[in-house]
């Protein structure tokens, strides 16, 4: 008899639990209409730069190639002449192509580049209908010239969190770090903002 | 020419178009409500795509399924796999011909008023199991037809119990009639003096719709989906439709008989509000219940729901029953 009685209150226990949940915030992020901020050291899309006198940065010295751990980088060289000077150094890149379904996004191009000239962006939204769509092309990594001169690696905001990834010591790291750590729900939503505009803090906004 | 002249058969035949409007309606905003409460109480936003906050996901829903493919499996018997979700939902709707809704000096709102109005209830409610059974049966497949035998299997222990709660209620009121029973109520719902029979009642009304926790019919973990398996695009809706049809219906008879029909709650009957609105407010607070015990409890296991319906449910109906009789018989 008190078994059965036990059964009742916890039935009577789990309703009242799920009736809380219903009034409880969401932890949802509805995602095409609002973003989720991610860390600022985040892998996205690549980007070959230029400087700022609208000369290409690539100098076509294939170090991204060979650092690429999946080869996913085809890099075909050109001399600069003197009618036609590309890039400031000797060399250009005459083909520069990245197949972004092999891609890992480890940053290992970034890092081997002398001349910082490919970066990753935090840009990830590469879907597409064909496999050949993501075999990315010169006229789709660099940056246009009106664009200005692309992301710098260290213009993102800078500094390696002590804690990779745990919660605890969030308050240590810089306001816009808060997302990265953020795993709770609760702090998810309170880095919840509109794209990443929040990564180039010098672009039209003030959140 | 006056109202009075019109003949019968164009007045019943108008009042069952608007009720089998109101009642499709229902149905599609019962199951968006559904869909969104549920998503709250796990943490979701629910269906906010289509339309605002979600309105027009029902219209989406019916576009899809009435595009889709009519499948009939090959070792299907066709004549009965086709006739059973039209079974099941000429059952759920034909109910509604006799539910009062609301009174008015005029008399009671109501298609037809029948003076043995629940044997009526329970007569047509019980039919409907056959189009679950024979759906199960003539797909010609193996989950349909053990969802099917545990339909008949559930129907069975379970409307014993049902019956018997109503019992209670019949005795004191003195009628099988449904108005009859609600004017009965005008002083005190039978909740307070039947109160046993209205849990049971509650129990037994969330297994005859098949819903969690007593899903066994359609039990997605073990039986995929149970007796509509093998059905697609607008046979697969009707009996969706049928499910919250009976819902609402089960919501109905539960409010008539034990909530008070239309009276108003806690004295408020001087209020100028409709008894349709009490009515209609009753209901929604059935439905809610349904989706708040969908959302909490999980599956019965198939044997301890067989044990529940006949060794607590029945004993328990059967002992209100007759402490009921006695009452009845000694105070007059």
């Amino acid at each position: 008899m008190r078994k059965q009685l036990y059964n009742v209150t916890a039935i009577l226990k789990g309703l009242s639990i799920t009736f809380k949940f219903m009034f409880a915030k969401r932890p949802t992020i509805e995602y095409p209409s609002v973003k989720k901020q991610h860390s600022p050291r985040f892998h996205g899309l690549h980007e070959l730069r230029r400087y700022g006198d609208g000369k290409e940065r690539c100098i076509g010295c294939e170090l991204c190639s060979s650092a690429c751990p999946a080869n996913a980088i085809t890099v075909i060289g050109a001399e600069n002449t003197p009618e036609d000077r590309v890039s400031p150094g000797e060399r250009h890149a005459a083909r520069y192509e990245i197949d972004e379904l092999r891609c890992i996004f480890c940053g290992m191009c970034e890092e081997a580049c002398p001349t910082d000239a490919i970066v990753l962006t935090p840009r990830f939204e590469m879907a597409d209908y064909r496999r050949g769509s993501f075999i990315y092309s010169k006229d789709r990594l660099l940056v246009p010239p009106e664009a200005g001169v692309g992301l710098a690696p260290d213009e993102r905001p800078n500094g390696i969190p002590s804690d990779l990834g745990r919660v605890a010591d969030i308050k240590s790291t810089t306001d816009v770090d808060r997302g990265y750590g953020a795993t709770h729900r609760g702090e998810i939503l309170k880095t919840q903002t509109k794209g990443l505009a929040l990564l180039r803090p010098d672009q039209d906004n003030n959140t | 020419m006056s109202i009075a002249a019109v003949p019968l058969w164009v007045v019943i035949l108008v009042k069952s178009a608007i009720l089998l409007l109101v009642v499709v309606t229902t149905f599609a905003y019962a199951m968006l409500a559904e869909r969104k409460v549920l998503g709250w109480m796990q943490l979701r936003p629910g269906p906010n795509r289509v339309g605002p906050w979600g309105m027009l996901q029902p219209a989406a829903d019916a576009a899809k399924l009435i595009l889709k493919e009519d499948l009939t499996p090959r070792s299907a018997d066709p004549l009965i796999y086709r006739l059973a979700p039209f079974i099941s939902l000429l059952t759920a709707f034909s109910v509604y011909a006799i539910i009062p809704f609301g009174a008015s000096s005029a008399g009671t709102w109501a298609i037809g008023n029948v003076n043995a109005g629940i044997l009526f209830l329970m007569a047509i409610t019980s039919i409907g199991v056959y189009g679950i059974t024979l759906a199960g049966w003539a797909s010609g497949s193996k989950y349909p037809l053990l969802g099917s035998v545990r339909a008949t299997a559930q129907m069975i222990s379970y409307e014993l119990g049902m019956s018997l709660s109503f019992i209670g209620v019949l005795i004191i009121a003195g009628t099988t009639s449904l108005d009859g029973i609600v004017n009965a109520q005008a002083k005190w719902w039978f909740i307070g003096p039947q109160l046993i029979g209205f849990l049971v009642y509650i129990i037994t009304a969330v297994a005859e719709t098949n819903r969690t926790p007593f899903d066994l019919v359609e039990a997605e973990t073990e039986l995929v989906a149970g007796f509509h398996t093998e059905y697609s695009g607008l046979r697969f809706g009707l009996f969706f439709i049928a499910e919250y049809v009976n819902m609402v219906t089960v919501s109905c008879i539960a409010t008539l008989i034990f909530l008070g029909g239309w009276n108003a709650p806690f004295g408020l009957g001087g209020l100028p509000v409709p008894g349709l609105v009490w009515f209609v407010m009753k209901i929604g607070f059935f439905l809610f219940l349904y989706i708040w015990i969908r959302a909490t409890l999980p599956r019965f296991r198939y044997d301890r729901l067989m044990a529940f319906g006949w060794k607590v449910l029945l004993p328990v109906a059967t002992l209100n029953l007759i402490i009921t009789a006695i009452i009845v018989a000694f105070k007059g």
